[in-house]
């Protein structure tokens, strides 16, 4: 189970990114954080991994108390977190950071089953860089491959659609289908996509920094504007 | 002077080659370190130098490696025209202190040839006081020829201030020939100049990966010189280079495009603590056509990627550790 209580964040010339966010996610649930651009989503998920430190509150998993903890200490109490932007790495091969995620030696066919997860064609990327001359959806597909491959508590995913094709989209939306039924872990997914939407246990909203709604589809979906690509939200709605 | 008979090894008996050398602990050590481990003695030549003398030679039918004659220290290695699927092994090891040489070993390789040269430097020094290798090597690649070249360095042992490695390398590529220069020196050498020149040929490739690493207070120039004289030629120059602690660094790399050509120079830098570099690529085009290209980027190590590996379960320090090792190309 994740328990957030009154998580707030704020920096000397910006205050209030995050004001008093208070949630609890258990454990095999998948929440889908959504809401417009610059509410708040991206630093509430960069708290939970530890890459931000809150200005005030306290950060739960299970019953380990991860506010304190650094980004290392939450990766090895079982936090896995999948990046907006995907890092890029000159020198690093495909397979490296795919045997850094996963903390042993692979056999060059268990990275192929990997990267064919993601929807890669596995021997061609196999011995690439990750550098500047992959593409950002082959980048995007590589991150989330690195964070599938770990066996955590917690799944951290920060608009994993960003950068994807319409072809792999229908796979990614696989990808968390199986995830949700299969891991036993918590999720939590940033997205604005309809389908990733619909895979929901439940949705939250944030805005202007605070959870506006937090509850199941048919409880929030009303509040919301889908549209086929995106959606805006209706912040005048109730909790 | 390294002009000694060749040591003679009977290929039956003998498994590991190394094994069969009147060699130090020391020696066998810097081997492995230079990646020297002799898979196949009997598609393999091979010359090691140990402290100044032959430790071992030997040539097989299609590569001959002969003692210079004019009174230098060194060899030539004479690779005959077709030659395919054989390697020369000329590793040189310091093991003690007060060693300084000048090395010349020359490449002569024949039309058509594709081998594999895997040379290197090792010193293991056991007192203050300095040991010197400068290995003078000079490739003549004949038409159609392609060679790849593995060069590594290692410093190691007593003392600062004490491991300098030279090395000067000169490549002349015929028609069509192919040179690939992948060379290493990560850590230990405290001063080392390093200075490649070359001219190239018509439809004729050089490739040099260079990786480097200085720390503590070492210092490194390295000096890049290419001609691009025949039309269709080309040179691909990658250097990338780790400065840490209160090392320097110099890059200096000019090309000249004589003929229709495409030139890259690429110089990427890492700085670590106070390390400082100095990047000054240059091009010169003396041809309308030639195709010339730089590029140049020093800086530290982006957060981003130390955070990545973080959320993977690596301390910042192992993050970091990981980032240089896979910048050059030693992951």
């Amino acid at each position: 189970m994740l328990k957030l209580n009154d998580i707030s964040y704020d920096i000397p010339d910006r205050e209030g990114i995050l004001k008093d966010v208070n949630m609890e996610i258990g454990t095999g649930e998948m929440v889908v954080v959504t809401g417009p651009n610059g509410g708040g989503k991206t630093s509430l998920i960069r708290a939970i991994a530890g890459v931000i430190q809150p200005s005030s509150g306290e950060i739960w998993l299970d019953d380990t108390d991860l506010t304190e903890l650094g980004i290392t200490e939450r990766a090895n109490a079982g936090v896995a977190y999948s990046f907006q932007n995907p890092v890029r790495f000159k020198g690093f091969r495909v397979r490296d950071l795919i045997r850094i995620a996963a903390k042993r030696r692979m056999k060059e066919q268990e990275i192929c089953n990997v990267l064919s997860r993601v929807g890669l064609c596995a021997r061609s990327y196999i011995d690439r860089e990750v550098d500047g001359s992959l593409s950002g959806g082959e980048l995007k597909r590589i991150e989330i491959a690195t964070v599938l491959m770990r066996k955590v508590k917690l799944y951290l995913f920060d608009e994993p659609e960003a950068g994807i094709d319409l072809w792999s989209f229908g796979h990614l939306v696989e990808i968390f289908s199986e995830l949700r039924k299969d891991s036993g872990a918590t999720i939590v997914i940033i997205s604005h996509q309809e389908r990733i939407i619909n895979l929901a246990d439940r949705l939250a909203v944030l805005a202007d920094g605070r959870l506006t709604h937090f509850g199941t589809r048919d409880e929030i979906l009303p509040h919301l504007h889908i549209r086929p690509f995106s959606f805006s939200c209706q912040t005048d709605g109730a909790e | 002077m390294d002009n000694s008979p060749t040591t003679p090894v009977d290929l039956e008996k003998v498994k590991n080659i190394l094994d069969s050398l009147p060699i130090s602990a020391t020696t066998r050590d810097i081997l492995a370190g230079l990646d020297c481990h002799i898979p196949d003695p009997e598609r393999t030549a091979y010359n090691i130098r140990e402290n100044s003398r032959c430790a071992g030679r030997h040539s097989t039918p299609e590569i001959q490696i002969v003692p210079k004659t004019d009174g230098k220290s060194g060899v030539d290695v004479y690779v005959a025209a077709g030659t395919v699927d054989q390697s020369v092994y000329i590793p040189a090891c310091i093991s003690q202190s007060g060693v300084d040489e000048d090395v010349y070993n020359d490449f002569h390789i024949g039309a058509g040839a594709k081998v594999k040269i895997i040379a290197g430097c090792g010193i293991h020094t056991h007192s203050n006081e300095k040991s010197r290798h400068s290995g003078i090597h000079n490739f003549y690649l004949e038409a159609g020829a392609r060679v790849i070249y593995v060069e590594k360095h290692l410093g190691g042992g007593v003392g600062r201030h004490n491991v300098q490695i030279d090395p000067i390398t000169h490549c002349e590529l015929a028609e069509g020939s192919y040179l690939e220069m992948d060379t290493v020196q990560i850590g230990g050498v405290d001063d080392s100049r390093r200075l490649t020149t070359g001219t190239v040929g018509p439809g004729a490739s050089l490739v040099v990966k260079e990786s480097l690493l200085t720390e503590f207070e070492q210092r490194t120039t390295t000096d890049f010189n290419i001609t691009l004289a025949g039309a269709g030629s080309s040179v691909e120059l990658a250097s990338r280079s780790v400065a840490k602690d209160d090392s320097y660094q110099e890059y200096t790399s000019v090309i000249t495009g004589d003929n229709a050509c495409k030139g890259h120079s690429a110089c990427d830098a890492i700085l670590v603590g106070r390390g400082k570099v100095d990047a000054t690529p240059t091009l010169r085009a003396n041809h309308p056509d030639a195709q010339l290209i730089h590029e140049a980027a020093i800086g530290k190590i982006a957060g981003d990627q130390i955070i990545k590996l973080q959320t993977l379960g690596l301390t910042e320090a192992e993050a970091e550790q990981k980032i240089i090792d896979g910048f050059l190309r030693t992951l």
